[in-house]
């Protein structure tokens, strides 16, 4: 579902679209806006002057804190780009979901010490005691990995640990 | 007249869910700091920080609404306490864990069921909110009846503080499912909630080793703006510093 920049985008637009490619969570900073899936739509009015950006993004939990400082960001990122004219909406429909996580973005993940969410989308359901996902140690690899909290560091994690190598790890979980 | 009837319907049905939220959320963040164990601790917050979010959305479009330079700020810090609309069991005390986790799971519970029908409501905003909404709830339905069977099937004192916390708290569950005029914006079926609601609690509590209590009198007020004393407190802290620095941010 990540939305790829396509050759139907004016000059502007695809100008954007990359340098959005450098706006990073503020709490996972390894995942930019675009791995994250969040930024639904780019559109720019070059009619005004100075050109209209209009960018709507959707939060990843409703209370995400993060999302006032991903707006602020890109302000300052498009800013001294030569966009100083910028409106960023926020909608929640459809809602987010972690099937749109790029596949860049769960290695890059891996790689920074979180498991990514699991490729077979598992979204939680009111049954109590449900067993758990299997989910791979960051670390070391291991699936012999136990959760010790639905709820982690942010909204968006749950909190594991390793069996094996005893670490405890932060999981990416599906939303 | 006819719209600008169903413009006052819509914002109080927002009102009460943004209230509901915002209310909930702020008993819960009082854990933030003093949860029994860290990983608990780190839950509730969590759970906290999702229904301010939520209330944040309802109070966002509510304002957008009733424009005249109303913000999500100005609907949660300046109104008074007969305004508010949230039901009672929300601003009651946290009590011990075991009345916390007890009542977040009855207000879960209702909130899940609710959304599950807001989410197909004609007005595509509320749908939306209801939808994003209800993903978190599902979390937060889990942990809290996991929390109830815990403590009722557990020791001999985690039951002792369920079972007071049952008896504390049953008498606020009705008015959850009992509506008054405003929440026909809600287009939801309000008996089948009631029967959702009551089919779920008993199996939990089944689950939990209690019993069911007898229906009995339900007390009602909080979506009307009929507080019990417990709100003006949680208003006075909540409100404090943009009444005594208007406009104040940081
Ligand atoms: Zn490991």
């Amino acid at each position: 579902m990540t939305i790829v920049p396509a050759t139907y985008y004016n000059a502007s637009e695809q100008k954007i679209w990359s340098l959005l490619e450098t706006v990073c969570d503020p709490e996972v900073p390894v995942l930019t806006v675009l791995d994250l899936g969040i930024v639904r739509a780019v559109s720019v009015d070059e009619s005004s002057t100075p050109v209209a950006v209009t960018i709507t993004i959707t939060p990843t939990y409703s209370g995400c804190p993060a999302m006032d400082v991903i707006a602020m960001s890109i302000r300052m990122v498009l800013l001294p780009e030569g966009f100083p004219n910028i409106d960023i909406k926020q909608v929640l429909s459809p809602a987010w979901t972690t099937d749109w996580m790029s596949e860049a973005g769960r290695q890059k993940l891996m790689a920074y010490g979180i498991a990514p969410p699991n490729p077979r989308q598992s979204v939680c359901t009111p049954d109590r005691f449900q067993e758990e996902e299997a989910i791979q140690c960051p670390q070391c690899h291991s699936w012999h990995t136990t959760m010790v909290s639905q709820f982690g560091s942010t909204a968006c994690k749950a909190l594991y640990k390793c069996e094996d190598c005893k670490e405890p790890f932060d999981y990416f979980k599906c939303h | 007249m006819q719209a600008s009837t169903n413009l006052i319907s819509t914002t109080d049905f927002l009102l009460h869910l943004a209230d509901n939220a915002l209310i909930m959320g702020h008993r819960n963040s009082e854990w933030c700091g003093h949860g029994p164990v860290l990983e608990q601790d780190i839950a509730i917050s969590n759970i906290a920080l999702d229904c301010i979010g939520q209330a944040r959305n309802f109070y966002q479009y509510a304002a957008r609404l009733m424009g005249e330079g109303h913000t999500e700020d100005s609907l949660a810090y300046l109104r008074d306490e007969r305004a508010f609309r949230n039901c009672l069991i929300c601003e009651l005390p946290n009590g011990d864990w075991a009345q916390t986790v007890l009542r977040l799971y009855f207000f879960s519970t209702y909130q899940y069921f609710l959304f599950q029908q807001l989410q197909h409501n004609s007005d595509a905003e509320l749908a939306g909110i209801a939808a994003k909404s209800l993903k978190e709830v599902t979390y937060h339905l889990r942990w809290s009846s996991e929390w109830v069977i815990r403590l009722g099937d557990g020791t001999e004192e985690s039951r002792q503080r369920i079972l007071q916390a049952l008896d504390a708290l049953w008498p606020y569950t009705g008015e959850l499912y009992t509506p008054v005029a405003y929440e026909s914006v809600g287009e939801a079926d309000m008996a089948s909630i009631q029967t959702a609601w009551l089919d779920h609690v008993k199996a939990v509590l089944e689950e939990a080793t209690l019993s069911m209590p007898d229906m009995g009198w339900m007390q009602q007020g909080g979506k009307t703006g009929i507080h019990t004393e417990h709100l003006g407190y949680i208003l006075a802290e909540m409100q404090f510093l943009q009444r005594a620095y208007p406009g104040a941010e940081w």
